[in-house]
């Protein structure tokens, strides 16, 4: 019976984007119609956390833009995203980095992952 | 052909369409269901099919129904339904009705059994509102006045705490997203009455 659900989403199941974790800073590429013209849009920032599992699967990308915290909840599956890069590898040391809202400035900051 | 079909519920996930909207649908697996009778004018009053639909092991059939089904030719069914038909809709006893009655973009009606939820209160059952929980209120959830006083008695069709659930709901006018006749699948947008795994009742919407 689960199976036959699994038939239905593994068609849509997104294999072509890298793997990225919460702390990583990411540029998320979003097709997006404006006056009947599809055009790319990039959206860059911290990645505060990854909701769900499977096609259901979500993020959620924040950036301080003009001095206000702006954030955007993606469907990693979804087909509006044109790609994905990972800009930077952060270290951090839980899954959802919600505490980030309370803190601006230097205090926002978050170290980078050191590759052995 | 007639607009119906049997089928169980699988569960529900969600589709991305062209424009990248996510939809939540319902994946049934519809089919493919045997004509076990028919039912005319002349011997029953009405006319309709008997489908069939199901796996089910040969020793859980009754006698009465293992003739039936040894008449029509057709391998024991877990389930027997009638969906009603026009005359020339007719078909043959023993065959085979599949998924591919529908198409994406159709309208259709789906029955099924829903969810028991027990014992309900007045809340859950008729939403009624319920009183504040705090600051001394000793009326949380209570079912309240059943009505005035000069009648002497409380009138028919009281809304009142009660067995809820497990009755027969129809879900209409839900739309067709996809079928898969390979796979025997129908997606439906929107929620099934019923558990996973119940039947359901797929028919042509009365609305559309």
């Amino acid at each position: 019976m689960v199976n036959l659900i699994d038939s239905v989403q593994s068609a849509q199941l997104r294999r072509d984007l890298p793997d990225f974790s919460p702390g990583d800073t990411v540029r998320v590429y979003v097709k997006v119609v404006e006056a009947g013209r599809e055009r790319i849009q990039a959206f860059e920032g911290t990645v505060i956390g990854r909701h769900g599992g499977g096609l259901d699967e979500t993020f959620t990308v924040r950036k301080i833009s003009d001095g206000v915290g702006v954030e955007r909840t993606f469907p990693l599956h979804s087909p509006r995203i044109d790609r994905l890069e990972v800009v930077r590898e952060g270290r951090v040391r839980r899954a959802k980095l919600y505490y980030l809202r309370q803190r601006t400035g230097k205090a926002a900051r978050i170290q980078e992952k050191r590759r052995v | 052909m007639p607009k119906g079909i049997l089928g169980k519920k699988i569960g529900m996930t969600q589709v991305f369409d062209e424009t990248g909207v996510a939809i939540p649908v319902t994946v049934i697996e519809a089919g493919p269901c045997p004509v076990v009778q028919q039912k005319t004018e002349q011997t029953d009053g009405y006319t309709a099919l008997q489908l069939g639909f199901g796996e089910t092991n040969e020793r859980r059939v009754t006698k009465p129904l293992k003739g039936h089904f040894a008449r029509a030719g057709v391998k024991p069914v877990r389930w027997v339904r009638e969906i009603r038909c026009a005359p020339e809709e007719l078909k043959e006893v023993g065959s085979v009705v599949t998924a591919d009655i529908f198409k994406p973009g159709d309208a259709v009606d789906v029955t099924g059994l829903s969810k028991g939820k027990g014992f309900a209160g007045v809340i859950k059952r008729w939403k009624f509102n319920r009183g504040p929980m705090s600051h001394g209120s000793m009326y949380h959830r209570r079912t309240g006045s059943l009505g005035a006083t000069d009648p002497a008695r409380v009138f028919k069709n009281r809304k009142m705490p009660g067995r809820m659930g497990h009755e027969r709901v129809t879900a209409q006018n839900l739309k067709v997203i996809k079928v898969d006749p390979e796979q025997n699948l129908i997606l439906v947008r929107g929620a099934v009455p019923g558990v996973n795994g119940s039947l359901v009742i797929i028919k042509e919407s009365v609305k559309a």
